[in-house]
């Protein structure tokens, strides 16, 4: 992607690459439903294994975000190693986050965590659950179109 | 096996199935997995305003990830119409402890005396969803990431302001559950 000329470059971006990134879209798409389904099922949205956790009282969400990390770990350290390529041919690299004061991390995080508590979410299940919460209104829609055939 | 996909998927499967996202993305386009970034996104989308932190090129940056959060919403759906509803099987510590601060109802994924329409027009499920929604938005944004993004993407990874992220996470949560809530649930 060479940016000789600004408008040869917007060429570019015009015609081949849409087309290109239309159909990795469809990818995330894919791996966003495996991702909503996994969560829900896996119960990690529920409030109420939220509270069994910060109350210490089961090992289960321990063991599903220690499993979680410890295979993410093993995963990008492999990658690494073999110097993996995305589908797109990209070199995949992770940029660092930048620490700075360190405050934003600790205050904003423990803002997060009082959050998290109360609405026993975090934004991933928080738009899972938007979607089971969805899932009841086209209930309701689907009912009310079906209404005249249905018996009563 | 009908059984197991009917259950409650144990934690060594559920958590593995979770880490393995982080990979996915990876490979699929060099992609970061954290999916609070789509709150900002949708901000700028939705509403930049004239603030500076919501004025950039979204689609650019950020489509990717919507697109993978529409698919959540869509995976969430499905699987809350094709798994069996059932009561969440918490220990029999936490039902009597939470059924002594007042929570009655264990039917669902969250008790309805504080997640329900009716419950958002009393003060404690005002709290409970509104400002606790806020605080996740808010904090999420300030420590830029959540569970996903640090405890997850960015423990693997081996960030140290991932890690004091996740210890604010835990402080938050347990301020919450131990001095907050039972406030929460018992007196308002």
């Amino acid at each position: 992607m060479t940016t000789s000329s600004g408008l040869e470059y917007q060429e570019c971006g015009a015609s081949g690459e849409t087309q290109t990134r239309n159909g990795y879209l469809l990818v995330y798409l894919l791996l966003g439903v495996a991702f909503g389904y996994v969560l829900t099922r896996s119960e990690v949205l529920s409030w109420f294994r939220i509270q069994e956790m910060f109350h210490f009282q089961s090992f289960r969400m321990y063991g599903i975000i220690g499993s979680a990390v410890v295979t993410a770990a093993l995963s990008v350290a492999l990658i690494k190693r073999i110097g993996l390529k995305s589908i797109s041919g990209e070199k995949i690299s992770i940029p660092p986050k930048h620490l700075g004061s360190g405050i934003r991390y600790a205050a904003g995080g423990t803002l997060f965590g009082l959050g998290w508590a109360l609405t026993g979410a975090c934004p991933g299940p928080l738009f899972a659950l938007i979607g089971a919460g969805a899932s009841a209104l086209a209930g309701t829609w689907i009912y009310g179109w079906l209404r005249p055939r249905l018996p009563h | 096996m009908t059984a197991f996909f009917n259950g409650e998927w144990p934690w060594y499967v559920a958590g593995p199935l979770i880490g393995l996202f982080v990979p996915a993305l990876l490979i699929a386009g060099n992609k970061v997995f954290g999916i609070s970034s789509n709150l900002r996104h949708l901000c700028a989308a939705i509403a930049p305003g004239k603030v500076e932190h919501f004025r950039y090129d979204w689609k650019r940056s950020g489509l990717w990830n919507l697109v993978f959060l529409s698919g959540v919403l869509i995976g969430g759906f499905l699987a809350a119409h094709s798994a069996a509803a059932h009561a969440i099987a918490i220990s029999p510590a936490t039902k009597a402890l939470l059924s002594h601060q007042g929570i009655h109802d264990f039917s669902g994924v969250a008790p309805r005396e504080l997640f329900s329409w009716h419950a958002l027009l009393t003060l404690r499920g005002f709290v409970s969803i509104v400002i606790g929604g806020f605080l996740v938005g808010f904090g999420t944004a300030y420590a830029g990431g959540c569970t996903s993004g640090h405890a997850i993407s960015g423990l693997a990874n081996f960030q140290l302001p991932s890690l004091i992220a996740v210890f604010g996470f835990f402080a938050g949560g347990l301020l919450a559950t131990y001095f907050i809530l039972p406030f929460v649930i018992g007196v308002l």
